[in-house]
């Protein structure tokens, strides 16, 4: 027979951006440990609607930790209790029976809260615009071995491009710095020679970017490293500094 | 290059470099303190190679020079520290966790750098207040003139030993003196590799290593300095 749990949840509602928050207690019970959390959430909204209230409104997506959608501050860290795993891929069993949940949104204030779990959080999209791709036309797509990478290079850039832009770092960090976010997305990119040609520009118009909306300053505190999800290495910071402050010497 | 300074990572390079060039200066400031201990090893009588030290770093024009560097150098760091952390905070938000935060496995001198600079900067003013500012004149104390041994000469100069063996006499300077010094190791252990990983001279392999050496400065400086103090107080 599959075990089951019954949890109380302690979730943060806010019916709009300018509108004040506040904490609600919610009873869900018979939860199979097998189920995610996001599954947990369902249930609890299905019990919402049934009782003519309004359900928690969250963000998700692809449920399979790959898309970056799915957000939730769970029990004083993002993506909750487990490690290196999305909210999505959070199964019910890292709960014990009768424990209490909270749940909150990211905090911080360039992730402004929408609604109830919902933040914000298009000023990623918008560091994005600001450089974080290769424009060079590269007409058609050349022999694979023409340009040699090293596997090293190769891995490492793979290892930063695994970042999904969910935004736990951000929450996690004491300084809301987005720099973790920033440098994986300026190193995916400097690691490989296509990218390479643009890494200058990019660098100088992506901390920018950062700048303008308001992110924190990184102290190289770590609390990032250890609650992405995706593994993205503090090294990252380092060389994203590196790009960015060779780019501005040679102004 | 004209902007860097408006920018996050422009800032923090100040507080990097500004933060480096001050460990430059405590292992300088430790070397010329070790004397106080030293004596007995060279054979010279207790006092006169910290005499010939301060006398030293008196006269040497060189110092002259570096010395407002120096002051200019704490300065960039404690104003610079206190805009980074107003702005840090604004981006923060003013909503923190219902549930806390139960992220494990960080350091805790990297959450907690400005209240450690905050100590250090209040043992500071005391630091300055008991030696410096007698050393440089600005405070009165009964100088005595001492004889030692400097560039082969014997010289004359102000007993600064007796200065500053008489200050570690007192037990509750010694505490603060040792609790300055702790503060400034936990300072150290985090603020060595993250200047280095602020100006870029970082990656996988030299992270460890950089922290490797960090916490060995930090045990150094920190160590070291509250060391002499509690020996002073103990055996001299």
């Amino acid at each position: 027979m599959e075990k089951t749990i019954n949890l109380t949840l302690k979730v943060w509602r806010q019916n709009g951006p300018r509108e004040k928050g506040r904490f609600e207690t919610y009873k869900v019970s018979n939860i199979s440990i097998d189920s995610s959390f996001l599954e947990m959430m369902d249930i609890l909204n299905e019990q919402l609607i049934s009782e003519n209230k309004e359900p928690v409104a969250f963000d998700h997506d692809c449920r399979e930790g790959i898309c970056g959608m799915c957000s939730l501050y769970i029990n004083g860290r993002p993506h909750g209790p487990d490690d290196d795993v999305t909210t999505c891929q959070l199964h019910m069993r890292k709960f014990q029976d009768g424990q209490t949940v909270t749940i909150e949104p990211w905090r911080s204030a360039a992730f402004p809260v929408i609604k109830d779990l919902i933040v914000n959080r298009s000023a990623f999209d918008q560091i994005i615009a600001a450089g974080g791709y290769v424009s060079v036309s590269t007409g058609g797509v050349p022999d694979a071995n023409a340009i040699p990478i090293p596997k090293v290079d190769a891995d490492e850039s793979m290892d930063a491009a695994s970042c999904i832009g969910c935004g736990a770092c951000v929450a996690a960090c004491k300084n809301g710095s987005a720099m973790l976010f920033v440098s994986a997305k300026v190193s995916h990119l400097a690691l490989l020679p296509q990218g390479r040609v643009e890494g200058a520009r990019r660098a100088k118009a992506m901390v920018a970017k950062m700048d303008e909306l308001g992110f924190g300053n990184c102290t190289n505190t770590g609390a990032c490293e250890v609650e992405c999800p995706k593994n993205i290495s503090l090294s990252n910071i380092a060389r994203l500094n590196r790009e960015f402050l060779s780019a501005k010497l040679k102004d | 290059m004209s902007n860097l300074l408006t920018t996050s990572i422009g800032r923090k390079l100040l507080m990097s470099v500004s933060g480096l060039f001050l460990i430059l200066f405590l292992f300088v400031h430790l070397f010329l303190n070790s004397f106080l201990l030293l004596d007995g090893v060279f054979g010279f009588e207790r006092g006169q190679m910290f005499n010939a030290g301060v006398h030293f770093m008196g006269t040497n024009p060189l110092i002259k020079i570096i010395e407002p560097v120096l002051a200019i150098g704490f300065i960039v760091h404690i104003i610079y520290s206190l805009i980074l952390t107003v702005q840090n905070m604004k981006a923060r938000g003013p909503q923190a966790y219902a549930s806390g935060k139960k992220t494990t496995g960080i350091e805790f001198a990297s959450q907690n750098m400005l209240v450690l600079g905050i100590v250090i900067a209040s043992f500071l003013a005391v630091h300055i207040i008991n030696f410096y500012m007698k050393m440089k004149g600005f405070i009165a104390w009964e100088a005595g003139e001492v004889e030692f041994p400097f560039l082969g000469n014997m010289a004359k100069g102000e007993d600064a030993y007796s200065l500053v063996n008489a200050t570690f006499k007192v037990l509750p300077i010694v505490i603060l003196y040792v609790v300055g010094s702790v503060a400034l190791a936990f300072h150290l252990s985090h603020g060595f590799w993250s200047g280095f990983q602020t100006i870029g001279w970082n990656n996988k392999t030299w992270m460890p290593r950089l922290k490797c050496i960090g916490n060995i400065v930090a045990i150094l400086i920190g160590g070291g300095f509250a060391v002499i103090a509690i020996a002073q107080y103990l055996f001299f």
